[in-house]
């Protein structure tokens, strides 16, 4: 038997490759860290300008005045949760009465098409939701139904008050709600799928009709899981820019109604980042991202752990 | 006991009228997507003239041109969106599918959903503050906040096609002396490699229709360019440029550029879908 060679330390460390590649692997989780934190720690810095200059008045400030130097950003707040809120009370039901369509009710030949088809809405781009809203949306749909509410329920209810063009937080709110039924759908639907039959049998055992075992025996038992997707949602309704820079008017003004034009937090940056001429303008836009990421941020990871909650206590899932 | 019919019988109905209100929830919820593909075709096709796809552009005194500029600089953005974030995704994925309870493989699995549910526009944000705002907007920034976008979706499906494999394929090529590295380019990745070219075909129907972190970075451009140091052209961005433009020629186009989009978007999506459905 001839001595094993002696191993150079070079070759003992990069025996076989493997050391090279493990440290690929590690550098590239690494990579992906970075990321997330430096997205905060980049924001945080780019807005120190913003943040010396308007304070805590950033927050709770109504006016929004570039060329005067005042940066109040509360118009901008109060658009995002108000669309966001016109988003999911539409989106909740539907989403949900699909989700229970496809996971309880659909013969299961059509189950794939009619999934393939909900999830096709989530796949239009954002800027192609934005052309109909411009074109077709807002003028064919939009407008009877605002001018309707705002002739009816107007004078009496302020929320539905004038002035009403088209462009609207109501438009922008209604074409998000489309925008997030996929979500809700696709995620609720996956919690119903993963309630063990033992549940519905027990229920049609004790002579329970499909609505009622569902209302209530499905439902609360998915509950966690079902508000992780509209969590999920509503933090894609928040961060959602194109479609609603294009449909809500924009106009930096504290809104009295949902027929009133308006601005989100994102479609601000979108549509004011060319004009910020001023170093404290553009660093004012960058804290909103830095709300935005903030409020995004804590979103997902509240939907998460909902959702994980629910799967991790049944590991077996029907198909 | 005697059980009341009418009690019976509302039940019966009000069962009938929950399980037919969420079938005409899902029947109204397809409504959009057939109309907007209606006004799609119908608005795009009349644009969709040979020279939108063979001109850059031009002055509306001078025909408007086309958007040869807008889809050159497409294919550039998504050249670089996928040269960084896929080597980046497949190298990290395989950390978080093999060390799945490892503190940094959770910490993998955690910034993947953190970053996936990041808003477009803040990753646009990001991307200015770390290179735009040095050196001026360009390709290159608006390639790197495309690949952040494609990150966890490619990351993702990779990491559950490689948890798919049977372990017994990765014992028996380590068991025959194979490294590590050659186990995962020869045999694992091969065997996940529909399911991961499902996710990039995904990741990229994704960022071909993104516009808002483009308008950060990349800014949008009249010229026809391939330079990554410049600003460059993106069909969404000029889409939106076209769709806000007072001018209904520019309209018009940008309804045929929505019809290329849509028309890619799709395609991408089901083809996606039929190579996940060929694995079964």
């Amino acid at each position: 038997m001839t001595p094993a060679k002696k191993q150079t330390t070079f070759e003992r460390v990069f025996a076989h490759g493997d050391l090279l590649y493990r440290i690929l692997l590690v550098a590239s989780a690494v990579a992906l860290i970075a990321l997330i934190a430096g997205v905060g720690i980049m924001l945080w810095q780019a807005s120190g300008a913003a943040r010396a200059s308007a304070g805590a008045g950033f927050i709770t400030g109504e006016r929004w005045n570039p060329s005067g130097g005042v940066f109040g950003a509360l118009p901008f707040i109060a658009g995002t949760l108000l669309t966001s809120l016109i988003a999911v009370l539409i989106a909740v039901p539907f989403g949900l009465a699909i989700a229970i369509f496809l996971a309880e009710l659909c013969p299961p030949a059509l189950r794939r098409p009619i999934g393939t088809m909900i999830e096709l809405l989530a796949a239009v781009p954002s800027v192609v939701y934005g052309l109909w809203g411009i074109f077709v949306f807002i003028p064919n749909f939009v407008k009877p139904i605002g001018n309707f509410l705002m002739n009816t329920f107007g004078a009496a209810l302020p929320v539905f008050g004038g002035p009403f063009f088209g462009p609207s937080i109501f438009a922008a709110g209604v074409i998000l709600a489309v925008m997030i039924i996929p979500t809700i759908t696709s995620i609720s639907r996956d919690v119903f799928l993963a309630i063990p039959s033992a549940q519905r049998e027990a229920s049609f055992g004790l002579g329970a009709t499909q609505s009622e075992t569902i209302l209530r025996v499905l439902v609360p038992y998915g509950l966690s899981g079902i508000l992780g997707a509209v969590i999920l949602g509503l933090g894609r309704a928040l961060g959602e820019t194109m479609a609603v820079t294009m449909t809500i008017g924009n106009v930096s003004q504290m809104p009295s109604s949902i027929l009133n034009a308006g601005y989100t937090m994102s479609s601000v940056i979108a549509n004011e980042w060319g004009e910020a001429s001023s170093p404290v303008y553009s660093s004012a836009l960058l804290e909103i991202g830095l709300l935005l990421f903030v409020v995004s941020l804590l979103l997902n990871l509240f939907a998460r752990a909902l959702v994980w909650s629910v799967s991790r206590r049944n590991p077996e899932q029907r198909s | 006991m005697k059980i009341s019919q009418t009690s019976i019988r509302r039940r019966k109905t009000m069962n009938a009228v929950l399980l037919g209100s969420t079938l005409v929830a899902t029947a109204l919820a397809t409504i959009p997507l057939i109309w907007i593909i209606v006004e799609v075709i119908s608005r795009g096709l009349p644009a969709l003239t040979p020279e939108f796809f063979t001109q850059s552009y031009m002055p509306l005194t001078r025909g408007g041109g086309g958007v040869l500029h807008a889809i050159l600089g497409s294919f550039v953005l998504i050249g670089i969106a996928s040269a960084i974030s896929i080597p980046i995704a497949l190298f990290a994925a395989i950390y978080a599918a093999q060390h799945p309870n490892t503190t940094l493989g959770l910490v993998i699995r955690f910034s993947t959903d953190v970053m996936s549910g990041l808003p477009s526009i803040v990753v646009g944000l990001f991307v200015y503050t770390l290179f735009v705002s040095g050196n001026g907007y360009s390709a290159l920034a608006g390639g790197v906040a495309l690949a952040i976008m494609m990150l966890p979706i490619v990351l993702r499906t990779t990491e559950e096609m490689l948890k798919l494999v049977p372990r017994a394929m990765r014992e028996g090529s380590l068991g025959l002396g194979a490294p590590e590295w050659k186990t995962m380019f020869s045999v694992m990745l091969p065997a996940a490699l529909s399911g991961i070219l499902t996710g990039i075909l995904l990741a990229v129907a994704r960022v071909s229709g993104e516009a808002a972190p483009l308008l950060l970075t990349a800014q949008g451009s009249n010229f026809l360019s391939t330079s990554l140091g410049e600003p460059i052209a993106a069909l969404p961005l000029v889409m939106f440029k076209y769709a806000i433009d007072p001018s209904p020629a520019r309209n018009s186009q940008a309804w045929a550029i929505a019809l290329v989009i849509l028309a890619i978007v799709f395609a991408l999506n089901l083809g996606a879908r039929l190579l996940a459905r060929n694995r079964h």
